[in-house]
């Protein structure tokens, strides 16, 4: 592929997790720093607890929603065993960032199967740069465990060249009024961890 | 101005710029959104219908009137619609029609992965595919202003993900309402009997010659030349991926998919050596170009099934890239979709299941159900079809089915489609068992309103049918309304109504666990006693996502290998668990 300078990042979590909002969140401010963006996900049966995915794709021009096997720069999971699902979309220097928080799938609490262990130690062993933390801790010091998400976008915001103030004006107008102060605070945690 | 967009959003938007301000549809994902942002622009009638033809054929009402109407469903809605779609293609519609067909390739909602480009060609209605949000908004114009100047409908086609991508758009300034509506009459035109169709067949085809004079240079049609070697004729999504992998190659993109502009597509192949068409699903554009004796690669090397990716595009033209695998190689346990805690259609299928009946199911979240442990159903088709089914299966089995022969349905689809099909048992007679699911909403779709909700896609208080009257109505004599989340009443009612001669109906009321005016109460969380608890599982059989099992917590003088656990953030506090634990250990 001749690079037109497209980068992709892939978020993956649980239904329910803020997944779709984060990745709005970070079109939003993708798109005030004057870049093309795209993002594609799938809304319907997916909400049910499923596992979810949302692809956002950035640069001077952007085509596919979708990115491709083997191309994917930035991984941000949401839940520590889905960081392992799809890492057949990844470049072999991609970086990841994933949420150490673990929620069982049916199966693992019917006790009919087992939580992955040592998940962490396997994506450091094969990726260079892998950043983890537990997204809902920090965001209950932020004052809601809900702000998971918004944490995490801190974390991300380290790894592109996205100016502080467009972060904070996207967040302050993605939220109610009553919540940005909370929000904005989950994002600087997310910054610092 | 710029904003991002979802392809639903814009088409939505778009409409309204168009001047667009009448617009009826049924809920169905991946369409569901387009009818809810529009219903929020000023001076807008935005309806839910009860099914999709009832939306066509309101929007019919409103084109002849002189309105420009929209009717927008999901892929499958169009079969339910195309009665008065194949006609309306005869009439013309005098207004403007505009029907959108969004389609879900890799069936991420649906129950099939029907084409429908298909439709187009069938009811010789022309058809425009958008590739992303911002051509979504400008197409949703153009058919439009297509439907206008050849007196027809027009075909919107999306898919999946064009209708949930989203994209930057740039807003225009919405054209003003311009009031044309009136009387028209004109028999001759509108009343489809025999001698009159048969003039207006003839009209159509006259105007399909005219809609393929106008594809030869409808500018959405665009050819782009680069590479001579290579190059591909597509439409819609699948264009973004090509362009991804093989920016390089000459492109014919195909705004409009049906009709086909046969001399732009021959002046295409006589520039380019080698041609590849790529869409997804069915060869419908390939087999028209093949038809013209021109030669090109399509399904050969193509897949017929499942949406497409720039990945899947690489490998099927450069034939020997490496795939890219993962490195972790052990199995994840998936994570299916599943009913909410505190869903109630969690409670019925408990009780149902040991009723060991043959459970025909329908559309909604209960299909979930089919799944273990609760498994549910036996047999889902397509909306409306559990009650038909249900009696078809009563009659043919016949005495040996007494009792055995059940249909779940939820309020929604039983007012979409299951109100025949239960007029037809009454008919008919049989002894099959009905159970409507009513949790006061359409929720699998996202909480739309609908007839027996008592309010409209406005936000108005509207008139509430009631289900009771109503299917007794119909001429149902056995009628019980029970709880579904009193797993012992609703077991002794479903086993006394399966013992009953003739059709029987179980209305099982409870809100959707989800539905904010419903306002139910919040309960306290559920606990399991570790000292009362045997470890039975019985509790998991409810497959509630709150209730866990913890290996290894023993007790002294008890066989048991582990202990339940409830998760006391996500547990809503239904008591289900409560009424199947036997030892009491959970309260």
């Amino acid at each position: 592929m001749v690079d037109n300078q497209v980068k992709s990042i892939l978020f993956a979590g649980v239904g329910g997790q803020g997944i779709l909002r984060a990745s709005d969140i970070i079109c939003e401010a993708i798109m005030e720093a004057g870049l093309d963006v795209k993002k594609s996900e799938v809304h319907g049966m997916a909400q049910r607890g499923g596992c979810v995915t949302s692809h956002v794709r950035y640069g001077k021009k952007v085509y596919s929603p979708l990115a491709e096997t083997g191309s994917i720069q930035t991984l941000i999971s949401f839940e520590k065993m889905e960081a392992l699902r799809y890492l057949k979309f990844l470049r072999k220097d991609a970086a990841i960032i994933v949420n150490t928080e673990e929620i069982y799938p049916p199966a693992v609490n019917m006790g009919d199967a087992p939580y992955p262990k040592g998940a962490i130690a396997f994506l450091k062993e094969h990726y260079t740069k892998v950043i983890h933390f537990n997204a809902a801790e920090l965001a209950q010091k932020a004052g809601n465990i809900k702000t998971a998400n918004v944490v995490l976008l801190g974390a991300i915001s380290n790894l592109m060249t996205i100016d502080q103030s467009i972060w904070q004006n996207v967040i302050k107008k993605s939220f109610p009024e009553k919540l940005v102060k909370m929000n904005l605070a989950a994002f600087q945690l997310g910054i610092a961890a | 101005m710029k904003v991002l967009m979802s392809g639903n959003e814009a088409i939505a938007r778009g409409a309204y710029e168009a001047g667009v301000r009448f617009a009826a549809a049924y809920p169905g994902t991946p369409s569901t959104e387009i009818m809810e942002e529009f219903s929020k622009y000023d001076g807008v009638h935005a309806e839910w219908s009860p099914n999709e033809k009832v939306a066509v054929e309101v929007a019919i009402g409103a084109a002849l009137a002189g309105e420009k109407a929209l009717a927008v469903m999901k892929h499958v809605g169009v079969n339910v619609a195309a009665d008065p779609i194949f006609t309306v293609s005869y009439t013309g519609t005098n207004g403007a029609l505009v029907i959108i067909s969004a389609d879900d390739p890799s069936l991420h909602s649906s129950q099939n992965e029907q084409d429908n480009r298909n439709y187009a060609k069938f009811a010789k209605i022309p058809m425009l595919e958008p590739a992303d949000a911002e051509e979504a908004k400008e197409y949703i114009k153009l058919a439009f202003e297509i439907s206008e100047k050849f007196d027809t409908p027009v075909f919107l086609r999306s898919t999946t993900r064009v209708s949930h991508s989203k994209a930057v758009v740039t807003l225009e300034k919405p054209q003003k309402y311009e009031d044309k509506t009136g009387f028209t009459f004109n028999a001759e035109k509108y009343v489809m009997v025999p001698v009159n169709a048969r003039t207006q067949r003839v009209e159509l085809e006259k105007r399909q010659q005219a809609l393929k004079k106008f594809v030869e240079t409808f500018p959405e049609n665009k050819m782009e030349i680069n590479n001579l070697d290579a190059g591909i004729i597509t439409a819609g999504m699948p264009y973004n991926y090509a362009k991804e992998v093989f920016p390089d190659y000459s492109y014919l993109k195909l705004g409009m998919v049906y009709p086909l502009p046969e001399k732009l597509i021959r002046d295409f192949a006589s520039k380019v050596k080698k041609i590849y068409v790529i869409e997804e699903l069915d060869p419908f554009l390939e087999e028209q170009i093949k038809a013209m004796g021109i030669k090109v690669i399509g399904k050969e090397i193509f897949p017929y099934t499942n949406e497409f990716d720039p990945g899947i595009i690489k490998n099927a033209i450069e034939k020997n890239t490496q795939v890219a695998v993962s490195p972790y190689k052990e199995v994840l346990s998936p994570r299916p979709p599943n009913l909410c805690p505190g869903c109630p259609h969690r409670g019925l299928f408990y009780a149902l299941g040991k009723s060991k009946a043959y459970v025909h199911g329908d559309i909604g979240c209960y299909t979930l159900s089919y799944m273990k442990p609760l498994e549910g159903l036996h047999s889902c088709i397509c909306m409306g079809a559990s009650i038909g089914m249900a009696h078809g299966m009563s009659k043919a089995l016949k005495e040996k089915g007494k009792g055995k022969v059940v249909g779940v349905i939820g309020d929604s689809t039983f007012l979409h489609s299951g109100i025949t099909p239960l007029l037809n048992m009454a008919y008919n007679h049989n002894h099959a068992l009905i159970i409507i699911l009513d949790n006061s909403t359409t929720a699998m779709t996202g909480m739309q309103e609908h007839p027996g909700t008592g309010y409209n896609l406005l936000g108005a208080e509207s008139k509430k049918v009631n289900l009771k009257v109503l299917v007794s109505a119909l001429g149902i004599e056995n009628i019980k309304v029970i709880d579904p989340l009193d797993i012992k009443a609703t077991r002794s009612a479903i086993k006394e109504e399966l013992a009953k001669d003739g059709p029987s109906v179980i209305i099982a009321e409870s809100p959707c666990a989800l539905f904010k005016r419903a306002n139910i109460k919040p309960k306290v969380a559920l606990k399991v006693d570790p000292d009362k608890c045997e470890g039975c599982k019985a509790c998991l059989g409810l497959n509630c996502p709150p209730i866990s099992w913890k290996k290894g917590v023993t007790k002294e003088g008890s066989k048991r290998k582990g202990i339940s656990f409830i998760d006391k953030t996500i547990c809503t506090g239904c008591g289900l668990c409560e009424q199947v634990c036997k030892f009491g250990a959970i309260s």
